[in-house]
């Protein structure tokens, strides 16, 4: 299914990115050319301090890049302003992040509720869609809990049902699994994998947890700034 | 998005606490100062508004109500001839000792009304009549003359004690405006003031009047001025008048322009630096939104819907807080305490202003906040 010959939906050619200036500039991406498919599951993988959140941040239009280009869903997202992307952002993305980030004083249904918010849905049906979700990742009996009552895994499943109840076309997850002990990281990486990965989305996993390599489709290698080798996963069952 | 504004803004109690408090105490302590200034400075010209007269004649060069320049008794005369003028007459007001049946003295400020109309004359008795004051040595005092001068025991209606060694005899008891240098009050008539004082060339103090009927008061007062070369003031001028020198001569301006002042930067020192904080606290929690796709002016009116809320609330607990204090401590006159709504309206102005400006530091903060924050 990640056939070459259909375009990508996410297509980085070039893309260079430094951090501060004059003696202590860092060039952190130097050229980085990559594309992912729809319906498939990238792992991003490389050492810690190589890049890796840099660039899901640069693929999410988060953070401006200063050479290079990104298109997503083949809108030039990188020309794009600030505003238009953050709209953009919204409409099409859902993030899972190493730290859960999950508002505290929501409970878990409104939090998975705020990506529907932010699309100005009325809170009444944003919360029963959010409840639907939350049965979907297993938490159909927690909806009305806070985070801080509830697991670091409990947490993170909040967390996937949030970044996917918008139905986004790419979801991005900066080390998932991080915050996790293993069999809890094992089983999130299920559950991305199983509600995630759909035909019409694409999910960029960047880890350095070598335990859950194989949950990806396709593993890229972030080395020095560049994406060094692009192998696929071979995987029982996977169609 | 308001209701997820609101719900960080209450979810995390502590904060919401400590916030609402600096508040509440800022604006308690505000309010509670500008009502004391406010307050004394309506203390200050009490010797005008305890009289309740429209217009008052003397010495152009008055500086303040309590500092008699003495003028020549002609005066009312030509005041009454003034066109325009309804009535006029003198007002005897200096000071004298008093020496009480118990050995003690007291200095105090004696009033001499007119004696056919006792115009000037306090508007509420507590005690007696103030028509006794037509009787052989009658003097009326008011409920802080009692309180000075020893309290009800001491002083009550048929007291006697001696004026500049004359007999004085109480005969009502007035309840007034508390005065700001509280020296105690005693009001008599006209020629008996002049009795009970040592003689003097000039004694006619003041010429109380009262423009006629459809003609403003500051036409009258301009009339007099004109045509007998005495100052004449309105009540409210010389209200003022009184304030402004006060304001002046005595510091009170200066320490409490200087206390409200501090009341007010501290106040909203804390209130600002603890929402700016609230804000940088939750700015991971901002991060978060803004990469979900929430715009920089959706999370500007969160923040300005936050700070408003939590302002407000501050702004009605300090405010009730200030009346309270009011209320119990001022009951009775006995503490100078006058809110007004202007100074509500202006504190609210302030603490508008205030929420404002540091949701707006805090927006500044958002705006340039990279959402990459939530990655780390
Ligand atoms: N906002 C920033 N300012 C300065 N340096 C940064 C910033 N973000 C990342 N870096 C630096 O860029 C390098 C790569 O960081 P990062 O992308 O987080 O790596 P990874 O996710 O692979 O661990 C690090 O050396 C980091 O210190
Ligand atoms: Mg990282």
């Amino acid at each position: 299914m990640t056939t070459p010959t259909q375009p990508a939906a996410v297509r980085a050619r070039g893309v260079v990115k430094s951090f501060g200036h004059g003696d202590t500039q860092v060039m952190v991406l130097k050229g980085i050319d990559l594309d992912i498919y729809q319906g498939e599951m990238l792992l991003l993988v490389g050492e810690s301090g190589g890049g890796k959140t840099t660039l899901l941040s640069a693929l999410a239009g988060i953070l401006d890049i200063d050479e290079g280009h990104i298109d997503v869903l083949g809108i030039p997202l990188s020309e794009l302003p600030a505003r238009r992307r953050t709209q953009f952002r919204g409409e099409t993305m859902g993030f899972i992040y190493q730290q859960f980030n999950l508002l505290q004083a929501l409970t878990a249904a409104e939090n998975v509720a705020v990506p529907l918010l932010i699309q100005n849905l009325g809170r009444r049906e944003a919360v029963r869609r959010a409840r639907l979700m939350l049965e979907r990742v297993g938490l159909g009996d927690r909806t009305e809990f806070l985070p801080k009552n509830l697991s670091g895994g409990q947490q993170q499943r909040i967390a996937i049902a949030r970044a996917l109840v918008n139905e986004p076309r790419l979801l991005i997850c900066d080390e998932p699994t991080a915050a996790l002990d293993g069999p809890n990281g094992q089983k999130i990486m299920e559950l991305i994998r199983e509600v995630g990965r759909s035909p019409d989305r694409c999910v960029v996993v960047v880890t350095h947890d070598s335990r859950i390599f194989n949950f990806g489709d396709r593993i890229a290698h972030l080395t020095d700034g560049r994406i060094d080798s692009i192998d696929s996963i071979a995987r029982e069952g996977t169609a | 998005m308001n209701y997820i504004a609101l719900k960080m803004l209450f979810g995390d109690r502590a904060k919401y606490l400590m916030l609402l408090c600096g508040l509440t105490f800022a604006m308690m302590l505000i309010v509670q100062q500008g009502s004391i200034f406010w307050g004394l400075m309506i203390w200050s010209q009490s010797s005008v508004s305890n009289l309740n007269v429209p217009i008052w004649v003397t010495d152009p060069g008055i500086a303040q109500v309590d500092e008699v320049k003495p003028i020549a008794d002609t005066a009312v005369d030509r005041v009454r001839s003034v066109p325009g003028v309804e009535w006029a007459v003198p007002l005897y007001k200096g000071l004298l000792r008093a020496r009480l049946s118990n050995g003690e003295y007291h200095q105090i400020t004696l009033t001499g009304l007119e004696s056919s109309t006792l115009i000037g004359r306090p508007a509420e008795v507590l005690e007696g009549r103030i028509e006794d004051l037509r009787q052989p040595d009658a003097v009326v005092v008011d409920q802080w003359t009692v309180e000075r001068m020893g309290g009800p025991e001491v002083i009550k209606i048929g007291t006697i004690f001696e004026l500049n060694d004359k007999l004085a005899r109480v005969v009502a008891i007035a309840k007034t405006q508390k005065s700001f240098t509280n020296i105690p009050v005693v009001y008599t008539t006209y020629e008996r003031a002049l009795r009970y004082v040592p003689r003097e060339r000039r004694t006619l103090s003041y010429v109380l009047a009262k423009a006629k009927d459809g003609l403003p008061a500051e036409e009258v007062t301009a009339r007099i001025q004109a045509e007998t070369g005495l100052g004449a003031f309105t009540s409210e001028q010389f209200g003022w008048k009184t304030v402004r020198w006060v304001l002046k001569n005595t510091g009170i301006g200066v320490n409490f322009g200087t206390t409200i002042l501090l009341g007010f930067i501290v106040g909203m020192a804390i209130a600002s630096q603890t929402f700016y904080l609230f804000t940088v606290e939750n700015l991971r929690q901002f991060g978060a939104l803004k990469a979900m796709g929430t715009s920089t002016a959706t999370l500007a009116r969160m923040i300005l819907l936050q700070a408003y809320t939590v302002g407000l609330a501050g702004y009605g607990l300090g405010v009730g807080l200030a009346s309270l204090f009011g209320y119990l401590a001022a009951r009775g006159g006995g503490l100078p305490f006058v809110e007004t709504w202007q100074l509500l309206v202006l504190v609210l102005a302030a603490l508008l202003a205030i929420c404002t400006f540091s949701a707006l530091i805090s927006i500044v903060k958002l705006a340039r906040l990279e959402p990459a924050i939530v990655f780390r």
